[in-house]
Parts: C-alpha cells; sequence; structure tokens
C-alpha cells in the first residue's frame, strides 16, 4: 500500500489532478462567502455583464443609469460629478421634492445610501451625495444579474456532493452484492449476476428520466436513481475479487475458525477487495457527476433555487449566443473537475496495478 | 451457431417482459394524467376521453391489453398527438434517430480504433501523448457542452454549417449533431484501442512473429485482430450510450427523433409514448448486445468453444 502511495507520488499528472481537485472543493466549499455577492443577490440593473476584473458601475454607465433612476424619480439630475467613489449631484423638480424617492438610488445596485448636502428652493432643488459602489464580477453574471462566480461555487457543491453520495450509494450495493454473489457462489452466484446481466441490458437512463419526471425531481431521488444504476459494474468488479479471495488461505483459516459468512465478508473479503474498488469509485465520480448534469441539463436535476454545474451549463447554453461566458464559467468548473477525477483514477489503477505502467 | 443465437433471443424475453412491466406500473403510480390540463376539462368529457383510450379499466386489464397489443406490434395510441398512434411517431423519429446513430457509430470507430492503434504503435510520441489527452477532454466534455461551442465556432461565427433543424436529413444539417454525438465515444475508444493493442504488441506472440522478420504491416493486423476484442466487447455499452446521448443531440440540434419524442412524451405524461419508446430502445440495446457477442466470436475462436 505505501510502496503504491509512493508511485502515486511519483505520478505527476495525478498529483496535478489532485492539486485541481483540492482547490475545486475548497473553492466550492468557502469560496462563496469570499465572492462578496450572495448567489442568489439579483442585481436587475447589471444582467448579462462581461466576465471583467474592473468594477462595475463603470463611469461611463454612470450618467446614463442616473438618466433613467431621474426619470422614474420624477426629478431631473444635473451638476453629476463622481470623485474618489462619491457621487455629487443636483436634483430638481418642479414642485418640491419628496425625498423618500432618494431611496431609489440605493436600490439601484449601484450606489450607496444618499445623503442631503443642502435643500433649496424649498424643497425643490437637493445637493445630495452617494457612495458609488464598486461590484466586481470576475465571471460575469447571468441573466437575472447574479454573479455567476458565486453560482457556480455554490453549484460545484451539489455536483460534487450528488457525486460523493451517489458513488456511496453504488458502493454500497455494488460491494455487497458482489461480495455475497462470489462468496456464496455456485448457483446462487450464477443467479445473482444473471440478474446484473438482465439489468446490464436495461435502458437505464430512460428509466432514470421517466422517475424523474413523473415523481417530482428531487436531491435524494436523484441521488438514489443515480446509485442505483451504476452498481452494476461495482458488484462485478467485487465479485471478480471474492472469487480469487474465496480459496485463500487466510479465508480458509477464517472458516475453520468458525467465524460466521458475514464477518467472514466483512473483515477479511470486503478489506482486500478495496484496491481495484477505489479506482472503480474514483473513475464512477466523474460519471455521476455527469449523468446527474445531463439530467439537470434536460431540466430533471436540481430545481431552482438550488443549482448545479449541469443546471447552469442549461442556461447558458440558451444564452450562448448573447452571452457565452454563462456557459464558460461552470462548465470550465465541471471539465476541469472530470478530467481531473479521470486523472487521478488512472493513476490509481496504475499505483495500485504496475503492470499497467509498465508497458507504457 | 443459429442455436446461441435463438437461445439468446429467448433469454431477451423476460428481460423485455421487466421492462415493460416495470415501466407500466411506474408510469401508472405518479400522479397527474395525460389530459390534465391547467384549465380542468369537464368531469363528462374526462370519462369520455378515458373511455376512448381504456382508461377507465382496471389497471390490470388495461395492462393485460397492452401487452396484447404489444405482442401484435402495436404501441397504441399517442395520448399528446392526437390522431396519431406510437408507432406513426416511431416511424417518423426512427429514420431519423437511426441516421445519427449509425453515422455516430461509424465515426466513432474509425477515428477511436485509427487513434488508438496510432498512438500504440507509436508508444511514448508525442502523437501517442496529444492522443491520450484528447481522448481524456472528450471523455470529460459533455455533449451538452460540445454542442453549443460547435453551434456558435461553425454555425454563427464561420457560417459554414446549419445550427439545427433536419431539412430532411441533408448532410450539412448533420455534420454538427454527429460530431457532437460521436466525441465522447472517439474518446472512449481510442484509449480501449490503445491498452489493448499495447497489451497485445508487448505479449508473446508478436515478439515471436518480430524474431522470425515477419513485416511491421503483417504484424499489425494480426496485434490489431486481438486487440479489437475489447472493443468489440463494449461496442452493446457504446451504442446504448449513443441512444442516451441522441436525447441530448436531438434536443440541442432540434431533431424529430426518438429522443425528442421521449423527453416531450415523458413531460406531456404520454404513457403510451414514453412506455413505446423504452421498449424499443431495450430491444435496440438487447439485439445490439447480441451483435458484439457474434462479432467477438468470430474474431475470437476461443470464446465459440465456451458455448
Amino acid at each position: 500500500m505505501r510502496r503504491a502511495l509512493g508511485r502515486l507520488a511519483r505520478n505527476r499528472a495525478a498529483l496535478a489532478a489532485l492539486v485541481v481537485l483540492a482547490l475545486v472543493t475548497l473553492a466550492c466549499l468557502v469560496g462563496p462567502l469570499l465572492t462578496g455577492h450572495d448567489p442568489g443577490r439579483i442585481y436587475p440593473d447589471l444582467v448579462r455583464t462581461a466576465p471583467s476584473l474592473q468594477a462595475h458601475p463603470r463611469p461611463e454607465a454612470i450618467a446614463p443609469a442616473l438618466e433613467r433612476l431621474a426619470f422614474r424619480m420624477r426629478v431631473t439630475a444635473e451638476d453629476i460629478r463622481v470623485a474618489d467613489g462619491q457621487l455629487h449631484l443636483t436634483l430638481s423638480a418642479p414642485n418640491p421634492i419628496n425625498e423618500r424617492v432618494l431611496s431609489y438610488l440605493p436600490r439601484s445596485d449601484l450606489f450607496g445610501p444618499v445623503t442631503i448636502l443642502s435643500r433649496e428652493a424649498g424643497g425643490r432643488r437637493l445637493l445630495v451625495a452617494a457612495p458609488v459602489r464598486r461590484l466586481v464580477f470576475p465571471l460575469g453574471t447571468d441573466g437575472l444579474g447574479r454573479d455567476l462566480l458565486s453560482r457556480s461555487l455554490v453549484a460545484g457543491r451539489v455536483s460534487l456532493l450528488i457525486g460523493l453520495v451517489a458513488t456511496g450509494v453504488a458502493l454500497l450495493i455494488g460491494v455487497t452484492y458482489g461480495a455475497v454473489a462470489g462468496y456464496a457462489g455456485g448457483r446462487v452466484d450464477a443467479v445473482m449476476m444473471r440478474f446484473v446481466d438482465v439489468l446490464y441490458a436495461l435502458p437505464f437512463v430512460f428509466f432514470v428520466i421517466m422517475l424523474l419526471v413523473f415523481f417530482r425531481a428531487g436531491l435524494g431521488l436523484i441521488l438514489i436513481a443515480i446509485g442505483a444504476v451504476e452498481w452494476l459494474d461495482m458488484a462485478r468488479i467485487t465479485r471478480a475479487q471474492t472469487l480469487a479471495l474465496r480459496h485463500r488461505d487466510f479465508v480458509r483459516a477464517a472458516e475453520a475458525l468458525g467465524l460466521s459468512a458475514a464477518a467472514i465478508l466483512r473483515r477479511h473479503i470486503v478489506p482486500n477487495t478495496l484496491g481495484p474498488v477505489t479506482v472503480a469509485a474514483t473513475l464512477l465520480v466523474p460519471r455521476v457527476i455527469l449523468l446527474e448534469s445531463f439530467l439537470s441539463f434536460l431540466g430533471l436535476g436540481v430545481q431552482e433555487p438550488a443549482t448545479s454545474w449541469g443546471a447552469l451549463i442549461a442556461e447558458g447554453a440558451r444564452a450562448i449566443e448573447s452571452a457565452p461566458w454563462m456557459l464558460a464559467a461552470p462548465a470550465g468548473f465541471l471539465v476541469a473537475t472530470l478530467v481531473a477525477l479521470n486523472l487521478l483514477g488512472d493513476g490509481l489503477a496504475e499505483a495500485l496495478d504496475p503492470r499497467l505502467s509498465a508497458d507504457r | 451457431m443459429i442455436g446461441f443465437v435463438l437461445r439468446r433471443l429467448l433469454q431477451a424475453i423476460p428481460t423485455l417482459f421487466a421492462v415493460v412491466t416495470v415501466s407500466f406500473f411506474l408510469i401508472r403510480l405518479a400522479p397527474g394524467g395525460p389530459f390534465d390540463l391547467e384549465r380542468p376539462l369537464p368531469p363528462a368529457a374526462m370519462a369520455n376521453l378515458a373511455r376512448v383510450y381504456g382508461l377507465d379499466q382496471p389497471l390490470g386489464v388495461q395492462y393485460l391489453r397492452y401487452l396484447g397489443a404489444l405482442l401484435t406490434g402495436d404501441f397504441g395510441p399517442s395520448f399528446s398527438f392526437r390522431d396519431l398512434t406510437v408507432g406513426d411517431l416511431f416511424a417518423r423519429g426512427l429514420p431519423v434517430s437511426m441516421t445519427l446513430g449509425a453515422l455516430a457509430l461509424a465515426l466513432a470507430l474509425v477515428l477511436g480504433i485509427g487513434l488508438g492503434a496510432l498512438a500504440a504503435f507509436r508508444r511514448g510520441s508525442a502523437l501517442d501523448r496529444l492522443v491520450g489527452l484528447s481522448a481524456g477532454l472528450t471523455l470529460a466534455m459533455p455533449t451538452f457542452v460540445v454542442a453549443p461551442l460547435l453551434q456558435i465556432v461553425f454555425g454563427l461565427s464561420l457560417r459554414w454549417l446549419p445550427v439545427g433543424a433536419w431539412e430532411n436529413g441533408a448532410p450539412a444539417n448533420l455534420v454538427l449533431p454527429v460530431i457532437t454525438l460521436a466525441l465522447p465515444q472517439v474518446g472512449a475508444l481510442a484509449r480501449l484501442t490503445r491498452a489493448a493493442l499495447a497489451e497485445v504488441l508487448a505479449a508473446q506472440p508478436v515478439r515471436t512473429q518480430r524474431a522470425m522478420g515477419l513485416p511491421p504491416h503483417r504484424i499489425a493486423r494480426h496485434a490489431l485482430r486481438g486487440a479489437l476484442l475489447p472493443v468489440v466487447a463494449i461496442l452493446g455499452p457504446t451504442a446504448a450510450s449513443l441512444l442516451t446521448g441522441s436525447v441530448v443531440v436531438e434536443t440541442i440540434f432540434g431533431l424529430p427523433g426518438i429522443g425528442r419524442y421521449f423527453v416531450d412524451g415523458a413531460l406531456n405524461r404520454d404513457y403510451t409514448l414514453v412506455m413505446g419508446t423504452v421498449v424499443l430502445v431495450a430491444l435496440f440495446v438487447i439485439v445490439l448486445n447480441l451483435a458484439a457477442d457474434l462479432l467477438s466470436g468470430f474474431l475470437d475462436p476461443r470464446l465459440r468453444a465456451a458455448r
């Protein structure tokens, strides 16, 4: 085992993959707290802004935005000056201005709370100041004006969670089933594996789609559905391993000592199948994430307001002409994660079975 | 040989039976019906509709009726496409999906096996690494990311190809969907071929052939035959994933194939259409698995003896 870890440590691609995965996971876990935007916060004035490190609102966008606001406030805005992030302007109207309309300014996402510097002409002219907000959207905003970076990271939580938990479900079912079949042997084994063969021939994804459509998609159902589909490979691998282990001396010895079948499976068989099973599980995680995003893409997976990479990609694909970054951001995260997981799985397989790498 | 085929077809019957039964009762368990509209129909109209489609009968009777009709090849009337039977819809959609699937499979086989073999023969070269890298990437790029990318590059900016629609299968309309559908399979097949071929090339027979001075292309031919076995073995699952992929591809490119009908049917609670599609797809997967098994028996005499 230690030698296998050593071999893994020398595999540069697998190490890079591990680093990428750690970074993505960390970013998804703590990132949404650091982006400065709540992932659900809607900025109606900043819909579909392109990715950029410069702060919004842009200087040239301030005057037109103020004009729109002034129209809604039924005032005219004059003497617009911006200095040191502070906006100074004069509002005037034919009648005394109701000061409550000033709340339009902070409500527009672009400016902070307003202070009235002075009132002139019996309240018909107001000199006001307000801080200009500095909003940065490194990956742009989506069709509702939500920060894509925050949303991609929150979506990543869901995608990664589904990847891990559904793989866990598949692992639990598959390893138990395969170990029991392999250890029982004979007719029981034949019947159990014949059942797996039958299931292999089923168009399972179509079943999953049917389930999700008819029974209202929910996170729990998605997890169960995906886990229930993907355990077949795991069962086959575990069974093959178990068959090889069954007649080894240490299993015989355990049998001679009178251990129950369950105890032998738990303490002697399953721990020894862990190598290949780990590899299969590592390679299963990206498949599960892909399957979930496929379902979410069809609108059957994670439902609003929750989101996953697949759901974000679906939104992006619909807006690809006007806002290509809406596809790029979640797709980048998804593809990077999947590539890294595949590389890590291959690296693990090589580390546990050096014959694979010997002839490379 | 014929006995083997017959036995396998007989084994498929319980599978198909299970598919029909499970999907029939799953659909009926689900809340909501095919005629639930935003504004509910008057009860009399609902009763009439139910009578026409046989939905007023007990569930067991409906099930037996459906099973009986299915045996005669009748998939029943579609609930959402009025005046059309599910058979009519398949007659329209199958040619579309079959064309897509067959072309994508052919492309994936040629490119995947070709690139994989090239990489294996030139092991350790820059070409090998390039193939490995792009195979890994295509495997991680979901169809629904590739499709919009292709649309934007070749359809919207270069304006070489249409971004969608079927147009009676005009070749220009087929290019992007077929590439999208084939791409992940190209990656999978290339990796598999490379690994299998590398193993065969390192094995005893090839060394003997080299020692005997056989020309490289003759060795390659022998080695490829051995290396194709694992490739043939995954043809069944490959075909199945092409079917799944066609759901996305047909949706994105707006092609009127089986996958589209399935999604639409599911959303509209079109019982018969959904069940028909599931049965049809299951049948396909079974037949393709059988074909793959026959092919591997043809390539490897050892397997024939095992039967």
